[in-house]
């Protein structure tokens, strides 16, 4: 059997979830403090992919990235970089498409550490940014665990977006769950099951370890 | 002298007009009483500076902390000052000897301090693993670990039975006297610490003891 669709699969989730690490945290922190207008906004944009059908989502990032469109074509002639039908637009659409699962779990966490918690750094003499790496963040760290676990598993059940803009190039864009599309279209039943097994195993695995983290949360990390 | 003459109005859930004009003494302790919901509380934050004024000047001798004039704000962080939270507000990732390393590199001290609250045994537990009372006397030490000049106290001793109570504050005056720190605290009832201390009552009548 041909492996290479799952190791693409899990080598989209990791960089999707390590360059969402860097930029969500940040993006929840800032959410989390005093509400404004432009937060709202924000927050409404960030949260669209999670009841925006991925087809319409995938087809604007298609005209967007298109070399013959304004930020597409600006892509191509300043970095020679094509987005559409290739693995850099498939990390950059799986940013776009998993970002709310990254940020609100950790914007969530944020907003229930007592205000005080960091107003007793503050009194210490300690500034805003050693505060949040030494007592707020620390303090958050199984959410941001399952954060992290949860845009990984949504990465890897990617399908919508990915067809739209990554279409099915062998070692290219054919992720796992495209795979398994491609295989039922040609009738072969027994590579479908194999990918699939292998996505249900992964799946399973993932969300036994965020319960295993979370047990002693007195809620389930899902709710 | 801690002058402070302002104004502030909250909007709900805890709506209330709060309007201060008076002055507390430097190196001595001032107990800030009154009735539930008056803003005592919030008082204690403006003066650490975690709340600001509507308008207003707060000073603490002849530095300038607030000017609601000059949009002038001293930030907490540079005003030293220790702050005693009403819910302990302590880190859960600190063990309670971490909480104290956070404030100063000085492990004599830090001995001393534990000592002084009576939980130098329990330097490496977790705050989840401390009763309240623990809690309580972990908040204040915390709030002296920088060696503040000002210390704000909110409601601090709750949690403690009477005898701990009372041989916790025959210490922590020795050390006060010694540091030279100016106290106010929120307290509803009479502590040991009033006798040589000045009492603020909030809904407008103060007095000297």
């Amino acid at each position: 059997m041909d492996l290479e669709p799952i190791w693409l699969s899990m080598k989209l989730a990791m960089i999707t979830t390590a360059i969402l690490l860097f930029i969500g945290i940040p993006a929840a922190y800032w959410l989390s403090r005093k509400q404004t207008i432009l937060k709202l906004i924000a927050e409404a944009i960030i949260t669209m992919p999670l009841v925006l059908p991925p087809s319409v989502l995938g087809f604007y990032l298609l005209l967007a990235f298109s070399p013959n469109n304004g930020f597409g074509k600006w892509l191509h002639q300043h970095f020679s970089l094509q987005l559409v039908f290739s693995f850099p637009g498939l990390v950059v659409a799986s940013i776009l498409y998993s970002l709310p699962f990254m940020i609100s779990p950790v914007k969530a966490a944020f907003s229930h550490l007592p205000g005080s918690m960091a107003e007793a750094s503050y009194m210490m003499g300690k500034s805003k940014t050693e505060t949040f790496y030494k007592v707020l963040l620390p303090n958050i760290k199984a959410s941001v665990f399952t954060a992290a676990v949860l845009t990984f598993a949504h990465t890897l059940g990617e399908f919508g977006v990915v067809l739209m803009i990554g279409g099915n190039i062998p070692g290219e864009t054919k992720v796992a769950s495209i795979a398994i599309y491609d295989a039922v279209e040609m009738m072969d039943y027994s590579s479908a099951n194999r990918y699939a097994l292998i996505l249900f195993a992964i799946t399973f695995i993932i969300v036994i370890s965020v319960f295993v983290i979370n047990r002693n949360a007195v809620k389930s990390p899902f709710e | 002298m801690i002058r402070i003459a302002i104004e502030k109005r909250t909007g709900p859930p805890t709506s209330f007009e709060l309007k201060v004009d008076t002055s507390f003494r430097l190196n001595a302790v001032t107990r800030i009483s009154g009735p539930s919901g008056v803003g005592k509380t919030t008082l204690l934050k403006m003066i650490a500076g975690f709340i600001h004024p509507d308008r207003g000047t707060i000073r603490s001798g002849d530095e300038v902390w607030f000017d609601g004039d000059k949009k002038y704000f001293k930030k907490v962080q540079e005003r030293h000052v220790g702050f005693v939270f009403q819910n302990y507000a302590l880190f859960p990732n600190m063990t309670v000897e971490q909480h104290l390393r956070y404030g100063t590199d000085d492990q004599r001290y830090v001995d001393e301090l534990l000592q002084l609250g009576e939980i130098e045994a329990l330097r490496n537990r977790y705050p989840k693993a401390l009763s309240g009372g623990q809690q309580q006397r972990l908040a204040i030490l915390r709030a002296l670990a920088t060696k503040p000049r000002l210390l704000l106290m909110d409601e601090p001793f709750t949690a403690l039975d009477s005898a701990l109570k009372t041989r916790l504050i025959h210490r922590l005056s020795a050390l006060f006297s010694s540091q030279q720190t100016t106290v106010i605290l929120v307290s509803h009832q009479d502590t040991e610490l009033d006798d040589k201390s000045d009492v603020f009552h909030l809904n407008g009548v103060e007095e000297t003891g």
